[in-house]
């Protein structure tokens, strides 16, 4: 019903006339200080590494070449696939599927839980989940380490109950960096669930069991399904931010748990750095994020229809 | 028989949760206060860490990191709040508009690039307009990253605002800017509040971006703890991330609790 001549100025709009001027300083501040700087990211890939640790302007294919293709030691060798980067990206996906699993797997049972308490208390379990998302990361970080460390209160606590008798090694491990990785991400598993479990319709539950179905297949054939869009969303919000971490590989794993995260990171550090090769393994990086990204928006639209 | 919502295991599986999520942070938090130089044996409690971070050999270090991070995180909130109070005006109270999905999308971009993209796309702009990095480059990434995080409560806020209060005030001959200043901007405080609480936090927070674009010689909080990380973990450091994961609880309890009664009254 849309209405001819002029509208009137209601509350609902009244701003219609300065949308303008309102939107302009977030377009300029994003736009010129996130939006430039990721283009000129992906023309600094095409560029030629300076060796002070810089760029000089003439384009190339060399950061792209060095990141896929090997030609031996002395690059007089036939082109070969290079599997150094290519495994590193591997393990890192690998690494972030491992930790999105461990979210799921208590992430799940603890927004159902939560999300069918009484509605006073409801709040009070939430808000003991999203607050040490908000403490900083690098203190988790530095947390977890102190608490798993050889000589670590985890490990002198076993030992003290008699279930071990040597150190556990866990520090410098794939685990630890899955450990990390879960503990960061944790709570942006539970919140997409909750608001789905929150949703559902429980008579759909009380039907399935009134046709003798058990718990566990109401849970497999009822609830999973309907719930799936906010497993989904925890997924994506654990797996995206992991797959480019640099404080739990970095402070909890070592050389062997290398992660796409460090590997930019060194091409930026002092003089040995590569800046076009580091810009291109972000643009690889930053792609890989947009399809799952883009997979995830045709799902959506396609669970809409 | 407990009914349907009711699943064995599923309560356990939430202790673990919370206890997972609270068991490093209570243990670094009890050990703070360790009489001892090891970190491993328990001496005694002690505040000496806690003196320590303030006249110890290292408190000029993280005394000068501490200044920068709080300026950097009041400028960056206080600026990053003025935006997207403006722009929730205009994507919630704007109506229909040309570039409003495009709008949308771009208050969220900080969102959906991985943190460690945005650093090395701010370092090479920042290096290729010749900008020295340092403080100002900081606070200028930090302010744009800040947007979304203030966008967020302001704009939930402002939806669950009816346009009829204003409408009134304009009936009754107010100017725009006066109906703006008397009536939407007291109701929206709540979520312009915690709009800011949350982005100072993520100010404060910030480790990975901050790292690249801080330069040589410049510290925020977290740099500074990572450096001294890398040595191992001293007792200092635990005073000191007790102290910081302190204020980020009392924040965002605030947050929380301003939240809740705003939302009580109309």
């Amino acid at each position: 019903m849309a209405a001819p001549g002029p509208q009137p100025q209601t509350g609902d709009a009244a701003y219609r006339g300065i949308v303008r001027p309102l939107l302009l300083p977030t377009w300029a501040v994003i736009g010129i200080l996130m939006v430039l700087p990721v283009a000129l990211m992906a023309v600094y890939s095409f560029l030629t590494k300076e060796f002070r640790g810089g760029v000089e302007w003439d384009f190339t294919l060399a950061a792209y070449d060095q990141f896929f293709v090997t030609r031996g030691l002395f690059g007089d060798e036939p082109p070969q696939i290079e599997w150094t980067y290519i495994s590193i990206f591997w393990r890192s996906i690998w690494q972030a599927a491992l930790a999105t699993l461990l979210c799921l797997l208590i992430g799940f049972p603890t927004a159902w839980f939560i999300a069918t308490r009484p509605a006073k208390t409801r709040g009070i379990w939430l808000f003991l989940i999203t607050i040490p998302y908000w403490v900083n990361l690098l203190i988790r970080t530095v947390s977890l380490r102190f608490l798993l460390r050889d000589q670590g209160p985890l490990n002198e606590g076993l030992i003290d109950l008699g279930l071990i008798s040597e150190p556990l090694q866990i520090i410098n491990t794939n685990l630890a960096v899955q450990l990390g990785l879960f503990y960061s991400y944790l709570p942006f598993m539970v919140l997409p669930i909750y608001a789905a479990v929150e949703r559902y319709n429980f008579a759909l539950s009380e039907a399935a069991a009134d046709l003798y179905a058990s718990r566990w297949a109401t849970l497999r054939e009822i609830v999973l399904p309907v719930v799936k869009p906010g497993i989904i969303a925890g997924c994506i919000l654990v797996f995206v931010p992991s797959l480019g971490a640099f404080l739990a590989p970095d402070l909890l794993g070592g050389a062997k748990t290398f992660m796409i995260g460090s590997l930019i990171d060194e091409q930026f550090k002092g003089s040995q750095g590569n800046w076009p090769f580091g810009a291109a393994v972000a643009m690889i990086l930053m792609s890989l994020v947009l399809i799952v990204l883009l997979l995830y928006a045709r799902a959506q639209t396609r669970g809409a229809r | 028989m407990k009914g349907v919502r009711h699943y064995p295991g599923f309560l356990p599986l939430t202790i673990l949760c919370l206890i997972v999520l609270y068991a490093p942070l209570a243990v670094v938090a009890v050990y703070s206060f360790n009489a001892s130089t090891s970190i491993t044996q328990w001496g005694g409690f002690s505040l000496r860490w806690y003196a320590d971070v303030f006249t110890g050999a290292e408190a000029e270090r993280f005394g000068q990191a501490a200044w920068n991070s709080l300026t950097i995180a009041l400028i960056a909130a206080t600026t990053a709040t003025a935006i997207a109070t403006a722009a929730a005006l205009a994507m919630i109270r704007g109506g229909p508009f040309r570039g409003r999905q495009a709008s949308f999308a771009l208050i969220n971009l900080p969102l959906m690039v991985p943190e460690i993209v945005i650093a090395v796309a701010t370092l090479i702009f920042f290096s290729t307009i010749g900008l020295t990095t340092g403080y100002l480059t900081i606070l200028l990434a930090h302010i744009t990253f800040c947007i979304p995080f203030a966008y967020l409560p302001i704009a939930a806020r402002l939806e669950g605002i009816e346009g009829t209060y204003e409408q009134a005030a304009r009936d009754l001959y107010a100017t725009r800017a006066q109906a703006f200043r008397l009536i939407l901007l007291p109701l929206m405080m709540p979520g312009v509040i915690s709009g800011w609480l949350l982005a100072f936090i993520i100010s404060l927070d910030d480790f990975i971006i901050t790292n690249f674009v801080k330069g040589a010689g410049m510290e925020t909080l977290p740099t500074a703890i990572f450096g001294s990380v890398k040595q191992g973990i001293k007792p200092n450091i635990m005073a000191i991330s007790t102290l910081m994961l302190l204020v980020s609880v009392l924040f965002v309890t605030a947050a929380y609790l301003i939240n809740r009664k705003g939302q009580k009254t109309p």
